[in-house]
């Protein structure tokens, strides 16, 4: 890539990097790991809703099979399964496993379009909820697994607030980074293409199903990554975990932060997790949902785009001094126009309905 | 089945870019193909005459696989592709354009291009960034040229006039090695500047790539067509030169009678 980097990336980077010396364990672990893991898990659905037009319900769901291989593989505290692997097996594993499950949501909902795609990955999502609640002799129904440990390379703690922050930091910046440098390959274009007009697609010699089923299987390798972060975090993993109360937080996280640039899944895990640790002190527990469907509502009713939308809005209002229409938000090519990506530059209201 | 697929190659003489053996696709009660039977040579251009709901769309679906049709076959350049996906089918050297553009607004003219030159090249799916070297991007630059688009290279598709977009639509059907192009009305719309550039830009191309073109205007059909196939009712009703045709009285009670301009 050889467009510059604006300065503001840098002071982002910059920030991240220093963030946990200026935090305490709390901050550190309870709001910056863990919105980097739920903004990770988040830009799986981002690629393939923002890029490919396909809203996936099921991306949690690849998450959390991504995480069950760890303890049935791996070890636990709860006397079932764990062969004992180590994680130089378990991790590599669950990657495949979360990917491969993901093409195969993928392979069923090709073939629909818009609403039917969200439903068909719902009904996936809830299936498996439902069977990893009443399996007990693979997923030890509704208790799960506990005891999961993090790696402990040379003895190093990885679950240590401090190596952890950094890990989810790593792993969250390198998909992000990659999904930018992706959106620019043939192929990257080629999803773009196709969620703008599958029909011309096929017509220039793509196969559609093979791209879209691609970008699942994608999509599906971060979704894992970010399972497995997850269930390092917890510690432990249950049918809980992938409950499409929780898949549908994550469709929030996603359509809050906004779907036309990576970095739009992690404002949006932030500003979740900001309002579910603090909301408790405004409003009692039971009312947590109401208060974020309020704020779901009011960012779609006001920002289509998300936050990442409402910045972009009030940027040009705020800040003169920049020449360049963006802060760069909107993506590496902001800077000359004619390079644009259709997911930066297209409404996602538009785009929705021709996936 | 095997033995069937084996008789029609049989058959075959291979001469013929695009063969139809009774062709028929019905929606439902209505039937807008009715066995078809059309033998284009390679390099050959054929109008396809008929008024709305002859079937003219209808056919290019069928010879392209958009849908699939009820019964028959359909060769290309000899081989049996009647049950081939539409991108294997343009895989083989098919093409087509749409009577309304299908482009990718949101991308750029190049992009635009570069995608319909990756479409039919292997490492179509690269997670791999296109460098400077890339030959697609060369390719992109020269059909933008050939499409008299080369001035507006960088212009974001949407930004495009309408005849500015049906050039660009000719010009992603000209990605690749095409062997047979599928035109469907190119010059609906049209002023009549643009319509010279149409049939300048027709009138260049390489001499073994033949093509069906679907035109409503009938001085566009004759001049870049030498044989013509008149569709009435999902059936060949008439084929021919374009003398023959416009001379013949069943075609001019037909088509041309009445209120034709």
């Amino acid at each position: 890539m050889t467009a510059r980097i604006h300065p503001a990336w840098w002071l982002l980077a910059a920030l991240l990097s220093i963030y946990p010396i200026l935090a305490n364990d709390f901050f550190t672990l309870q709001i910056g790991a863990y919105s980097l893991i739920l903004g990770t898990i988040a830009l799986s659905l981002t690629i393939l809703a923002g890029y490919g037009g396909m809203v996936s319900l099921a991306q949690l769901t690849a998450a959390g099979l991504a995480a069950y291989v760890l303890p049935i593989f791996g070890t636990n505290s709860q006397g079932v399964l764990g062969i004992g692997w180590s994680h130089w097996l378990t991790i590599p594993m669950a990657l495949l496993v979360g990917a491969s499950f993901s093409a195969l949501v993928g392979l069923i909902a090709v073939r629909t379009s818009g609403i039917y795609t969200i439903m068909i990955t719902l009904a996936v999502a809830v299936s498996v909820f439902f069977f990893t609640r009443q399996n007990y002799e693979l997923f030890n129904g509704f208790t799960g697994y506990a005891g999961i440990e993090a790696p402990k390379p040379f003895g190093y703690d990885l679950r240590a607030p401090l190596p952890f922050y950094y890990l989810c930091l790593i792993v969250a910046a390198g998909f992000g980074l990659a999904t930018l440098y992706a959106a620019r390959t043939p192929f990257g274009l080629s999803l773009q293409a196709v969620r703008d007009n599958p029909r011309r697609m096929a017509a220039l010699g793509f196969s559609v199903a093979g791209i879209r089923v691609l970008a699942f299987f994608l999509a599906g390798f971060v979704a894992a990554a970010g399972g497995i972060l997850l269930v390092f975090f917890n510690g432990r993993i249950s049918p809980g975990t992938i409950g499409v109360d929780v898949a549908i937080d994550i469709l929030v996280i996603a359509v809050v932060g906004g779907l036309r640039h990576p970095i739009g899944p992690f404002i949006g895990a932030l500003a979740f997790v900001l309002l579910e640790t603090f909301a408790i002190d405004l409003i009692a527990r039971e009312r947590f949902n109401s208060l974020i469907g309020t704020a779901f509502l009011l960012i779609v009713l006001f920002s289509p785009d998300g936050l990442l939308g409402l910045w972009n809005k009030i940027r040009p209002k705020i800040g003169p001094k920049i020449s360049r229409p963006s802060l760069g938000l909107a993506g590496p090519q902001t800077g000359k126009t004619p390079q644009f990506d259709a997911a930066e530059t297209q409404p996602i209201s538009s785009r929705e309905d021709t996936g | 089945m095997g033995r069937t697929d084996a008789l029609s190659r049989l058959r075959s003489s291979g001469q013929y870019a695009l063969e139809l053996e009774a062709v028929s696709r019905h929606f439902g009660a209505l039937i807008a193909l009715a066995g078809i039977d059309l033998a284009v040579e390679a390099g050959e251009r054929r109008a396809i005459l008929g008024s709305n709901g002859a079937g003219k769309t209808t056919l290019f679906n069928a010879v392209t696989g958009d849908f699939p049709v009820t019964a028959g076959r359909i060769r290309f350049f000899g081989e049996d592709i009647t049950a081939l996906p539409p991108h294997e089918r343009i895989r083989r050297g098919l093409r087509r354009t749409y009577q309304i553009s299908l482009l990718f607004e949101n991308l750029s003219v190049r992009d635009n291009l570069f995608v319909a030159c990756r479409g039919v090249s292997p490492h179509r799916a690269s997670l791999r960034r296109a460098g400077p070297s890339e030959p697609a991007a060369e390719l992109a630059e020269m059909l933008a040229q050939a499409v008299h688009l080369d001035a507006v290279l960088d212009s974001r598709v949407g930004t495009l006039s309408y005849g500015q977009q049906r050039q660009l639509e000719i010009g992603m059907a000209l990605a690749g090695a095409p062997r047979f192009i599928l035109f469907d009305e190119p010059a609906a719309g049209l002023s009549p500047s643009e319509r010279a550039q149409l049939i300048e830009i027709l009138g260049a191309l390489p001499a073994h790539i033949g093509y069906l073109i679907i035109e409503h205007d009938m001085d566009v059909a004759l001049r870049v067509a030498a044989t013509v196939s008149m569709l009435h009712n999902g059936r060949i009703f008439k084929e021919g030169t374009p003398a023959e045709i416009e001379n013949d009285p069943e075609v001019q009670a037909l088509y041309l009678g009445g209120g034709h301009d």
